[in-house]
């Protein structure tokens, strides 16, 4: 099929573009893990629970959303503004590629990464900190991944909507989601926080994202976690992403 | 619409209108296939919004347009792989290979030409791999060149693509351009330098305000402006009191013929009598006629006919761009925005 054919080649071009990029890099990958080993250090990996689990427990899905958030939210972002400022969008629009096999090159290359970040942060935590996924939870891992990628992929490209140079685009993405981690689950538990703040918490999709993962690791959670309550959450948040990219989005540079 | 299948691009009068400005305001054009049209004119004269409504980038307020046969509004994926577009001012992602992003875009079209094959056409082979971010001007408007070339089109948008180079990037983006001519494509090529439009095209179309104002060989549109050519001679052959008076009549000074000042005051220039005139035939008759009564030899004469900026401004009536048809200096883009 050619249309696969053309996916498989853009989601690849994505990936050495993104490798090639140090800043992506540096953000997506090595700083996540930076965080792990940090919060384990601070607060210890005690024993907290009768099944054996430890307090990494709570860490691993918190720096797993925000792994995922900026491979799928803030690198689409930025890579597609930087794009779109440069004239290449609009130099692809005068091609025969279909926009949306732009796009779902894009989502692919997002996916792959989200994949690769899950597998480096569960397996560091396994290996290094002894954290165990029940087994009886991968199905729902894996569904709070691909909504939780599909959702933040569709809310980056509707950034770039608001996003009006690729100088912008870093610090408007920044802005958005850096308050929201610290009263979202993941950094530090929003539990006993003032009510305002796990109010903004509820509201945004972040935090959904972190307890839903959450729920794939909880040693307290009895039977098999179906967080569909949060789901619901997250496609609504990428359902207006994606109305507000199909409204607005822009393939040319401003000016 | 009429016409047939030699002409690849048919416009009649095309409007696009942004709030009050009218950026191009009833345009009418034909290219035939296999010709190398310029589309000549100053900054802000609608060229770039012309073309990018045939290229099917932007919307037109109203008018006829067909490119390939095809009103470019309604495009399909089957007329994209037909047309290679360079847009103005083209830049690459600097990150990858220029035989990278080849490969990739390669992949956009049905039967694309291989990648080594494009980086041949253009000349890019020595700097395949080099990353983007690294190449000169020259070399990153042959890669746009490359990319356009890449799906094997028939037809090919150029816009502006030596502004702002230095001599020599100008001289390579013109043999990769002049080399189009040899794969039989046809090339709309959009400049405000006279002398590009005079090399690397068949025929020159001059916009200026959102109007065609003259269409053309340079030296047809020499002829359409009804510039002047520039006769003079040494005034110690022949003194202008010797000319019959109907010549005298004509007489002019004709500064850009007169030697540069020297710092020395004693070396007096010699005067050189001018006369403009179109009718170069029956001036050069009648000084020669007069030379042959005084008894003396006019071996100074010379006609200089009209420049090609002379006629260029001539035609679109902009003094501001004065001396930027040779000068290559960037001056900023024309008017491109899309004003919501």
């Amino acid at each position: 099929m050619r249309v696969l054919r053309q996916l498989r080649s853009e989601a690849s071009f994505n990936l050495l573009g993104f490798r090639r990029s140090p800043a992506a890099t540096f953000f997506t990958v090595i700083l996540p893990l930076i965080f792990l080993v940090i919060f384990t250090s601070i607060f210890g990996n005690e024993v907290v629970s009768s099944t054996g689990a430890r307090v990494a427990t709570l860490y691993v899905p918190g720096i797993l959303a925000l792994a995922l958030v900026s491979a799928n939210f803030m690198n689409a972002a930025i890579v597609t503004v930087i794009r779109r400022e440069s004239g290449v969008l609009k130099a692809m629009r005068a091609t025969p590629l279909p926009p949306w096999v732009y796009v779902g090159g894009q989502v692919a290359a997002s996916l792959v990464l989200t994949a690769v970040m899950t597998a480096l942060v569960i397996g560091i935590g396994w290996l290094g900190y002894g954290v165990d996924v029940q087994p009886g939870a991968l199905p729902s891992l894996f569904i709070t991944l691909v909504v939780g990628a599909a959702a933040f992929s569709a809310l980056g490209l509707a950034i770039t909507c608001i996003c009006p140079s690729e100088q912008a685009a870093p610090a408007i993405t920044n802005m958005c989601v850096l308050p929201l981690y610290f009263v979202s689950d993941v950094f530090i538990p929003s539990e006993g926080a003032p009510r305002w703040m796990t109010l903004i918490g509820d509201i945004f999709p972040i935090k959904h994202l972190a307890l839903a993962l959450g729920r794939t690791f909880d040693p307290f959670v009895e039977g098999v976690p179906w967080p569909v309550g949060r789901w619901l959450i997250l496609g609504v948040w990428g359902l207006g992403g994606a109305l507000v990219t199909v409204r607005y989005f822009r393939w040319t540079p401003r000016g | 619409m009429s016409g047939g299948a030699d002409l690849a691009i048919e416009v009649s009068g095309l409007h696009k209108r942004y709030g009050d400005n009218e950026a191009v305001a009833g345009v009418d054009l034909s290219v035939a296939t296999g010709e190398v049209v310029a589309f000549l004119g100053p900054n802000g004269a609608g060229k770039t919004t012309t073309v990018e409504i045939l290229e099917g980038l932007r919307t037109r307020t109203s008018g006829d347009v067909r490119v390939l046969g095809v009103d470019p509004a309604q495009a399909t994926s089957a007329w994209k792989e037909r047309i290679g577009v360079v847009l103005q001012g083209a830049k690459h992602e600097g990150d990858f290979t220029s035989s990278e992003i080849l490969t990739m875009w390669s992949a956009y079209y049905r039967s694309p030409r291989a990648t080594a094959e494009v980086l041949e056409l253009v000349g890019l082979c020595e700097a395949a791999g080099t990353r983007t971010r690294r190449l000169s001007g020259g070399q990153q408007q042959r890669l746009a060149v490359a990319l356009a070339l890449v799906g094997d089109p028939e037809l090919v948008f150029l816009d502006e693509p030596t502004t702002g180079f230095d001599p020599a990037a100008r001289r390579e983006a013109w043999q990769t351009i002049g080399g189009l001519r040899a794969l039989g494509v046809t090339v709309m090529l959009t400049t405000h330098y006279m002398d590009e439009a005079d090399v690397l095209a068949d025929r020159i179309v001059v916009i200026s305000r959102g109007r065609i104002v003259a269409n053309g060989t340079a030296a047809e549109l020499a002829a359409h402006a009804a510039m002047p050519s520039q006769i003079s001679w040494d005034a110690a052959e022949l003194s202008s009191d010797l000319l019959p008076r109907q010549l005298r009549d004509l007489l002019g000074a004709d500064e850009s013929c007169a030697p540069a000042e020297s710092p020395d005051a004693r070396a007096v220039p010699p005067a050189r009598p001018t006369i403009a005139t179109q009718d170069v035939d029956a001036v050069v008759r009648e000084l020669l006629a007069a030379a042959g009564g005084a008894g003396t030899r006019l071996d100074s004469l010379a006609v200089r006919p009209p420049t090609l900026e002379d006629t260029y401004l001539a035609l679109t009536g902009d003094e501001s761009t004065a001396g930027e048809s040779t000068a290559g200096e960037f001056t900023g883009g024309e008017f491109t925005g899309d004003i919501p």
